[in-house]
């Protein structure tokens, strides 16, 4: 090897901070083959489910083509009254997401520190207790439970899953929100906020939440996204939510199951393609907490 | 709650040793009261369920102390032949997931930062990852279902019939298929953030000793690596191990995985009085689940010693 190469400038030997690729300089001749390899691969693994789904959407069960299993959610009733009432659980459990766990999360890096690591420990716990188990659990709730409680609770398909839900949310939202809350000067910010005279409602609304508005969107939107696709615990409680249906649908009408698969992780993908210019002007590659 | 409490010390100089102590005491049982909401929370709406749980696994039909729920677990064969397809399942797909997810997300990282195929990347994986659940089974039924495009295609254009092969999508081989479809692209998620920390200087100096390309691999970039592999490796494992959404929507849970098999003894239609069996079948998956976690705790340390 006679060639050296360039001496990276010293500021470019701090760690930690990240660097885009080096342009100067002789660079190893990268491996084309197996990054085309992979990317051929996933493309097949990938889109193939994806056209076929779109064709088999295509196909109408009077044997033609057409997009008549798209428009099937405004004409069938019982989807349409299914997807109401994912939407009225996603909201309000989005709400009370937000309303729960920012302040949590902004006392928590502003008060007690220390707590951090007990907050991940608690937050993952959704996680370590798989939904089926949750679900088993609940049953056996709605079974045993005494009847003020049962009246309280298992009414309503609102009142039965939202509360949980927010806890099946939690591994996300709090992640989401606590990297919200590091990305920003929190301490600082208050401080000079408070030091301006603000009282704290001012300090919070006008200072703390605008500087972790996306934050805020990437939660409420990741509650939102699992409420619409959570299954395991609304079929053992026998509540007909969107995704409930959904598979009742596929027995009897698989096209329209399909096409609304299709819409429905479609429009999860345009929202998050948007929170991800949102967030993503600072950096070059976003990350809504978990992402 | 105390104003200005969070202003800098040197700001507000205390006023001798007594009064700050006094204080600061105050202020700490303030503090713990700032977060009681979320703990009552998870008490009540994570707690609730998980005693109904507890309880159940640890009682007989008389409502008497028992570990018989879990030695029956071990006793009907069903019951470990689920266990060991919901393990051989998870292993498979983790490991497929893992080393798809890692090459991928490695190419996706060659790219331009301002490619837009980045942010699409990241976003599909976040759909398929988090939110894929039914639909993704919908998605498999239309391609590789008995009348799916693909199977069609195969038989059609091929002359091959899948079905006449063994193949089902309902089979574990189909399920694990479809499974990795939101195992691939949570490893694309896990991953990135471990592949962005190594550092071009790295390369750098691989390059200006005269080493190749397999040995900055071999070297600084596969043992750099290792341990975030794995760590993530694990949460794919656990992943898939708890999920049932896929597989409810794909067979409608006639498939002899634990999930399932909880969900037969809840309903009681193939199972009578098996209620508390299935719970005990519940906490075991937690315990599987929990040391998952606990050997992701060991090797996360390990990885994080090389993400800064």
């Amino acid at each position: 090897m006679s060639v050296v190469a360039p001496v990276p400038a010293a500021g470019d030997l701090a760690v930690g901070q990240p660097q885009p690729p080096a342009r100067r300089g002789r660079r190893f001749r990268r491996p084309r083959v197996w990054t085309t390899a992979i990317f051929a691969l996933s493309a097949l693994f990938f889109l193939v489910p994806l056209v076929s789904a779109f064709k088999f959407a295509l196909q109408e069960s009077s044997g033609k083509h057409g997009f008549g299993n798209f428009t099937q959610v405004f004409q069938s009733a019982p989807l349409r009254s299914s997807l109401i009432t994912s939407l009225e659980i996603a909201g309000i459990t989005a709400v009370v997401t937000l309303v729960l766990m920012v302040p949590t999360v902004i006392w928590v890096r502003l008060r007690l520190p220390k707590l951090s690591l007990l907050m991940e420990g608690v937050t993952i716990l959704p996680i370590v207790i798989p939904p089926v188990v949750m679900a088993a659990g609940l049953t056996q709730l709605q079974g045993k439970a005494p009847a003020w409680l049962a009246n309280l609770l298992f009414t309503s398909p609102i009142t039965a899953l939202t509360p949980f839900y927010v806890i099946l949310a939690l591994p996300l939202t709090y992640r989401a929100l606590d990297t919200g809350a590091r990305a920003i000067d929190l301490q600082t910010l208050v401080e000079a906020s408070r030091n301006l005279g603000a009282g704290w409602p001012a300090t919070i609304m006008r200072v703390v939440l605008p500087n972790i508005q996306t934050a805020l969107f990437g939660a409420a939107f990741l509650a939102i996204a699992l409420v619409l696709g959570e299954v395991v615990i609304s079929s053992f409680l026998l509540y007909t939510t969107f995704p409930v249906q959904l598979i009742q649908e596929g027995q009897a009408q698989p096209g329209v199951a399909v096409a609304l698969s299709l819409c429905s992780i479609f429009f999860t993908f345009l929202l998050l393609l948007a929170l991800s210019f949102l967030g993503g002007r600072r950096r070059g590659m976003t990350r809504v907490g978990v992402l | 709650m105390a104003t200005g409490g969070t202003t800098a010390p040197q700001l507000t100089a205390p006023t001798g040793p007594v009064a700050r102590k006094r204080r600061g005491a105050g202020r700490l049982r303030g503090d713990w009261l700032g977060v009681a909401p979320f703990f009552a929370y998870v008490l009540v709406f994570l707690g609730l369920p998980l005693y109904m749980v507890l309880h159940g696994a640890f009682t007989n039909a008389n409502g008497g102390l028992t570990f018989s729920n879990f030695s029956a677990t071990f006793k009907y064969a069903q019951y470990p032949a689920a266990f060991r397809s919901s393990l051989i399942l998870s292993a498979w797909t983790a490991l497929i997931g893992a080393v798809f997810g890692t090459w991928f997300a490695a190419a996706v990282l060659t790219t331009s930062p301002r490619n837009p195929l980045r942010r699409v990347v990241t976003s599909a994986s976040g759909v398929l990852a988090y939110f894929g659940g039914v639909p993704l089974a919908f998605l498999f039924i239309a391609s590789l279902g008995t009348f799916g495009m693909v199977t069609l295609f195969f038989k059609n254009q091929l002359g091959i019939d899948l079905y006449a092969h063994g193949f089902t999508i309902t089979s574990l081989f189909g399920i694990g298929l479809t499974y990795c479809y939101f195992q691939v692209p949570l490893m694309v998620i896990l991953m990135t953030p471990a592949l962005e920390g190594l550092q071009p200087q790295w390369r750098e100096a691989v390059e200006s000793l005269g080493g190749s390309q397999w040995s900055y691999l071999r070297h600084v970039a596969i043992p750099v690596l290792t341990p975030a592999f794995l760590a993530n490796l694990l949460v794919l494992f656990g992943n898939s191990f708890a999920a049932y959404a896929t597989a409810l929507a794909l067979v409608n849970g006639t498939v002899p995985l634990v999930p399932s098999l909880i969900q037969a003894t809840l309903n009681g239609n193939v199972l009578v009085g098996q209620t508390n069996v299935g719970l005990a079948l519940g906490v075991e998956m937690i315990a599987v689940i929990m040391v998952v976690m606990i050997l992701y705790g060991f090797i996360q340390v390990r990885a994080r010693r090389w993400q800064r």
